[in-house]
């Protein structure tokens, strides 16, 4: 199966890691992976302040590098990231620079092959336990894009409950985003400090030693008021989670068809 | 005030906000209540999200032949003996209630509980003429009225901001000598207000649901006092937007479930109310019906990429998920309209000097559009505010705006973007320190932060710490590059 990696400009500029992560797992799970050159962003950061015109071309650019590559599934380290990808056809029925229709013809045949990490990991491998182990208490953040634009919720809990020696304690408040919004997050400082530091304070409570989340950016938001606060927590991406100390034999499908990936708003 | 609540500037709004321990306790407290009493009325009826799709196309319809739907109204109020006035703006609705008034030789006003009354500032209107009393009735508005004509924060709960001690100062100034007991509180109140209501003379009441079919009007409440508005004096004057019809009793039906399991978390409100101009025969009503119409701007969001917030039943269900208006406030929006809906309806009603921040003052965390029981894409509508103000009215200016211009441009250019890359550690480096970490396996490359980053990035590094990028030779390109190799791909 051939897997293309979409990157995201976060995992690029500030977290590596997750993506060799990334890799790994999913070459362990039998996938052949590679990394489009050209890609870049999907553009969120402008469109979402209302840089509409300046984000055609972003779009344009994603699109075209995705394109490029011969391959079954896209699969992509942020939920958020995955769901506008899915809204594409959506979003370019407004674009004046696509007049014939070519790229939004593109971006439906991008749009389902497109999956967020633990969703490709169960929905299209159907595979229940990566072999993980990690001994410790964590609790997991839902980031808002990934619940609600692209409609799941379930994926990643399932995933976690098979890594061996992990405790998962429940966040309060879990619908509640964590303030990060992208350009909210720099433009409006003010209310995000007040929602991260409401999500600190449920964090902490769990008593978990490790946030998990599948969403680099509520991780870089909630992990940077833990450490502006001076409190302590270990920040993990599902995937560096689904790579530690991974035992192969344990490995285990549940099943050989794709589940349906769930509606947006179900 | 109107449609503004606040003189402040948006950011004093939100530090005052911020400040307020008591109104961010109340808030959370009744949107955690809310939650489970919304969710579990929903989960009863079965079937959300089909009575969702039907309450959105009933709203949609309306919305399709609202001229109709108006002229059908009004048509039948008026078959019954009651009056219809169409007022443009706020200026001629006061002006044909205050004549009303007069006319009807009212001296007591008692009001039930209406947002477009509050649009209309009409409290202030009314306490300016001379020996005219005015009393506000709901209980939450009625607490507002006697803290000095407080603003509401929330279009449900309008006194959601204060706590019961507060309740309790305030009440101890109308000569309550109780205690802090909400019940007593709210027997007391009663009390102080049924006394009113008998000497009464003109009614003004909101309209959940104008029934077009009928020339009658919906109310959905649960302290009574709207009925008691419409039926003691002889005179009655419903303020509505022009937006609030439903062809028939059919139609109200499902509004009226929808909105009450919405707004309350109830089944149905303990008083649905559907009333008009009292008909021969009748023993009770208005013997004078007046129903003033109101547009104020909403007509100019029909036909255009805003038309779906005119769905809105006002149920205050998105401001109970949002976690702004948690954080905020009502208060830190400056409108009557606060939270998701605020945001939206707003700029349309009272322009985008006004409240052009509004539509910013969200995550598009999209919990708004999960629980809008007419289905209104509350946070794309935020998107398409942002999209006007931005591309359209070029209201972005500066710095800011050069900087979101180049995120655009590096965004779209592969070459641009590689060059990034290849800099950011180094060009990062001089904001970048070496600071003791209390978070772990935090990306932190080398355990370096940025805490005062330069330009937009300040307004991240004010509130937490960004972690410094990693050097080029460390990306997840570079690595996969290698990573390809060792794996023998031939490419
Ligand atoms: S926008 Fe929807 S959720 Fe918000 S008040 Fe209106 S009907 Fe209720």
């Amino acid at each position: 199966m051939k897997v293309s990696i979409f990157t995201t400009c976060m995992m690029d500029l500030i977290s590596p890691q997750v993506g060799k992560d990334m890799v790994e797992v999913l070459e362990r799970l039998g996938c052949t992976v590679d990394v489009p050159e050209k890609q870049i962003c999907c553009g969120q950061p402008t469109f979402n302040s209302g840089y509409v015109e300046a984000s055609w071309p972003v779009m344009h650019n994603q699109i075209d590098a995705l394109a490029a590559i011969d391959c079954d599934y896209i699969v992509c380290s942020a939920g958020s990231c995955t769901a506008i990808m899915k809204e594409y056809p959506t979003l370019l029925a407004d674009d004046p620079t696509d007049p014939n229709g070519q790229y939004m013809a593109q971006a439906k045949i991008l749009a389902a092959k497109m999956y967020e990490f633990s969703q490709f990991i169960w929905r299209v491998l159907g595979i229940a336990d990566c072999g993980a182990e990690l001994t410790t208490v964590a609790t997991y953040h839902r980031s808002c894009h990934m619940t609600r634009l692209l409609g799941e919720r379930e994926t990643p809990f399932w995933l976690l409950e098979n890594v061996k020696g992990l405790e998962v304690r429940q966040l309060a408040g879990i619908q509640y985003c964590c303030g990060f919004g992208g350009t909210f997050s720099v433009k409006e400082s003010a209310i995000s400090e007040l929602m991260v530091t409401a999500k600190v304070s449920h964090a902490e409570a769990t008593g978990a030693a490790v946030l998990i989340s599948c969403d680099p950016g509520c991780l870089m938001n909630i992990g940077g008021r833990f450490n502006r606060l001076g409190k302590p927590i270990k920040i993990m991406h599902l995937a560096e989670v689904l790579n530690q100390n991974v035992d192969e034999r344990r490995i285990r499908k549940v099943s050989e068809v794709p589940t349906p990936a769930p509606a947006p708003f179900p | 005030m109107g449609l503004k609540t606040s003189t402040l500037p948006f950011n004093e709004r939100i530090a005052a906000a911020a400040q307020d321990q008591f109104a961010h306790a109340s808030i959370a407290k009744a949107q955690d209540t809310q939650y489970d009493k919304r969710e579990k009325a929903r989960a009863e009826l079965g079937h959300w999200q089909d009575w969702r799709k039907l309450g959105q196309s009933i709203r949609q319809h309306v919305l399709q032949y609202l001229p109709d739907y108006l002229e059908e109204f009004s048509d039948n109020v008026e078959k019954r003996g009651g009056h219809v006035f169409f007022a443009q703006t706020t200026e001629e609705a006061n002006h044909f209630i205050l004549d009303v008034i007069k006319q009807q030789n009212g001296h007591h006003v008692v009001k039930s509980k209406s947002m477009v009354t509050a649009e209309l500032d009409l409290d202030k209107k009314l306490q300016a003429l001379p020996d005219v009393s005015v009393l506000e009735t709901d209980l939450a508005e009625f607490i507002l009225q006697e803290d000095d004509w407080d603003e509401p924060s929330h279009i449900v709960f309008p006194a959601i901001h204060k706590d019961r001690n507060q309740v309790h100062t305030i009440f101890q100034k109308l000569g309550y000598t109780g205690d802090n007991d909400p019940k007593h509180m709210a027997r007391f109140a009663r009390q102080y207000l049924r006394e009113r209501f008998l000497e009464a003379d003109i009614g003004i009441t909101g309209c959940n649901f104008a029934i077009a079919d009928s020339g009658i009007i919906n109310l959905d409440t649960n302290e009574g006092n709207a009925d008691l508005a419409d039926s003691i004096p002889a005179t009655q004057i419903v303020v509505m937007g022009m937006e609030r019809l439903v062809p028939s009793m059919k139609e109200a039906e499902i509004m009226d479930n929808l909105l009450a399991r919405s707004a309350v978390g109830q089944k149905l409100t303990t008083y649905v109310t559907f009333e008009g101009q009292q008909s021969v025969g009748e023993s009770d009503g208005p013997a004078n019906f007046y129903v003033v119409i109101l547009d104020n701007q909403r007509s100019q969001a029909l036909g255009t990429e805003f038309q779906e917030i005119l769905q809105c039943i006002r149920c205050g269900a998105c401001l109970n998920v949002c976690p702004v208006y948690r954080q905020i406030g009502g208060h830190g929006y400056g409108s009557l309209y606060p939270g998701p809906v605020g945001a939206v309806l707003s700029p349309i009603l009272g322009g985008y000097e006004q409240f052009g921040e509004l539509p910013f003052a969200s995550s598009l965390c999209a919990a708004c559009t999960e629980t809008c029981p007419v289905l209104i894409p509350l946070h794309n509508l935020l998107i398409k505010h942002r999209e006007v103000e931005t591309d359209r009215l070029k209201m972005m200016h500066g710095f800011t705006d050069l900087q979101m211009k180049m995120v655009g441009k590096g965004t779209a250019s592969p070459f641009m973007f590689n060059t990034i890359l290849r800099f950011k550690h180094l060009g990062l480096a001089p904001w970048t320190h070496q600071r003791p970490m209390s978070v772990t396996n935090f990306f932190a490359y080398g355990g370096a932060m940025i805490t005062n980053g330069p330009g937009m990035v300040s307004g991240w590094t004010d509130v937490r710490d960004l972690p410094a990028p990693p050097k080029h030779q460390d990306d997840f390109r570079v690595w996969f590059k290698q990573h390809k190799q060792q794996r023998g791909d031939t490419k």
